[in-house]
């Protein structure tokens, strides 16, 4: 590898604070993991040694929001547990990023009917929607990927001017 | 003796006022009766030591839409001592809402109390001297009842609110 040739010839790297920001950022994407239905068995999938999320450093699976960069909506989002999903999204710090993944949290999906929201966008903005019914575990390895891309070309201060939510709103 | 004939037999000596409906069908039997009798009738059906069907499975409801009588009420019961069942079928007689209501069978099955609960939040029927009837699945100020027929498939626009996007 050339980072080690050039650690040991040189002793130091030069690079920008935000590409050190962006890299750390993309590498340690902890998940929180909002399991509501059936496709919370695949992420959860996704955290075994076959297919293995730690590879991508997004193994530790945050139970309080507040510790968590990212939010993945596995599964039926119905009117009533939407107040909770967006509540708990409200908990997370800045910066955050949202997977929803499978055909009902992007869509409905087969619950076309007045209870199921039809796609959690209408509540919370998405970064990637994941199809599949329920999609395999890596398909939310390819997922995780595709947001590792997209905090890799963000920059520190683009978070900076962020206002915080009104946590005493349900 | 078989259940069957002796539960016909056994309601209509006890209730000789009640009209009664059997339905047999494919070895399930049905009763009919009007929903005054419900309590009664229950209560023996539990209580007799030759049926004892001590468990309520479920309770529900039809919506006829364009009958006469709109609403049927329907009570699976279970008695484990013959593992039999029975369905009680009753009929809410008219078409205006203040019609649409039965007392509580949880004065004799204590289980009931959700069943009724649900019942009560899909189709709007209110069920008398029932000890805690809230809304079972739909937030408590939803106005509507999703399993009628006439109510749209999607629901009512903005009758569920959903939190700001930002």
């Amino acid at each position: 590898m050339g980072l080690e040739a050039r650690l040991k010839s040189e002793g130091f790297i030069t690079s920008t604070v935000d590409a050190v920001v962006a890299w750390a950022r993309e590498n340690s994407v902890w998940p929180m993991p909002m399991g509501i239905s059936c496709c919370a068995i695949e992420m959860m999938a996704s955290g075994d040694p076959r297919y293995d999320i730690a590879r991508f450093g997004s193994e530790v699976m945050r139970f309080t929001p507040r510790q968590c960069d990212l939010m993945i909506v596995a599964g039926t989002v119905t009117y009533k547990m939407a107040h909770v999903v967006r509540k708990i999204y409200d908990q997370m710090p800045d910066p955050k990023w949202v997977i929803a993944m499978g055909a009902c949290t992007s869509s409905g999906g087969m619950y076309r009917s007045y209870n199921v929201v039809q796609g959690i966008d209408q509540f919370l903005p998405v970064d990637i929607y994941l199809a599949g019914c329920p999609p395999r575990p890596d398909n939310l390895l390819n997922a995780l990927m595709q947001i590792q891309n997209k905090i890799g070309k963000t920059k520190a201060r683009d978070f900076q001017d962020k206002k915080l939510p009104d946590l005493t709103v349900l | 003796m078989n259940l069957r004939e002796l539960i016909p037999q056994k309601l209509q000596e006890k209730f000789p006022q009640v009209k009664f409906k059997f339905v047999d069908y494919r070895g399930d039997l049905s009763v009919q009766f009007d929903k005054e009798h419900i309590i009664n009738i229950g209560r023996f059906l539990k209580e007799d030591p030759e049926l004892e069907f001590r468990l309520c499975e479920d309770v529900t409801a039809i919506d006829w839409a364009e009958r006469k009588n709109r609403f049927t009420v329907v009570y699976h019961i279970f008695s484990m001592k013959h593992n039999f069942r029975l369905r009680l079928k009753v009929p809410l007689i008219g078409n205006e809402e203040s019609d649409y209501d039965i007392d509580s069978v949880t004065v004799v099955w204590k289980g009931a109390n959700w069943m009724e609960r649900e019942t009560y939040d899909m189709f709007g029927i209110k069920f008398n001297n029932h000890p805690d009837l809230r809304r079972m699945y739909m937030p408590e100020d939803f106005q509507y009842y999703p399993l009628r027929k006439d109510f749209p498939l999607m629901g009512i626009p903005g009758s569920l609110p959903l939190p700001k996007k930002e």
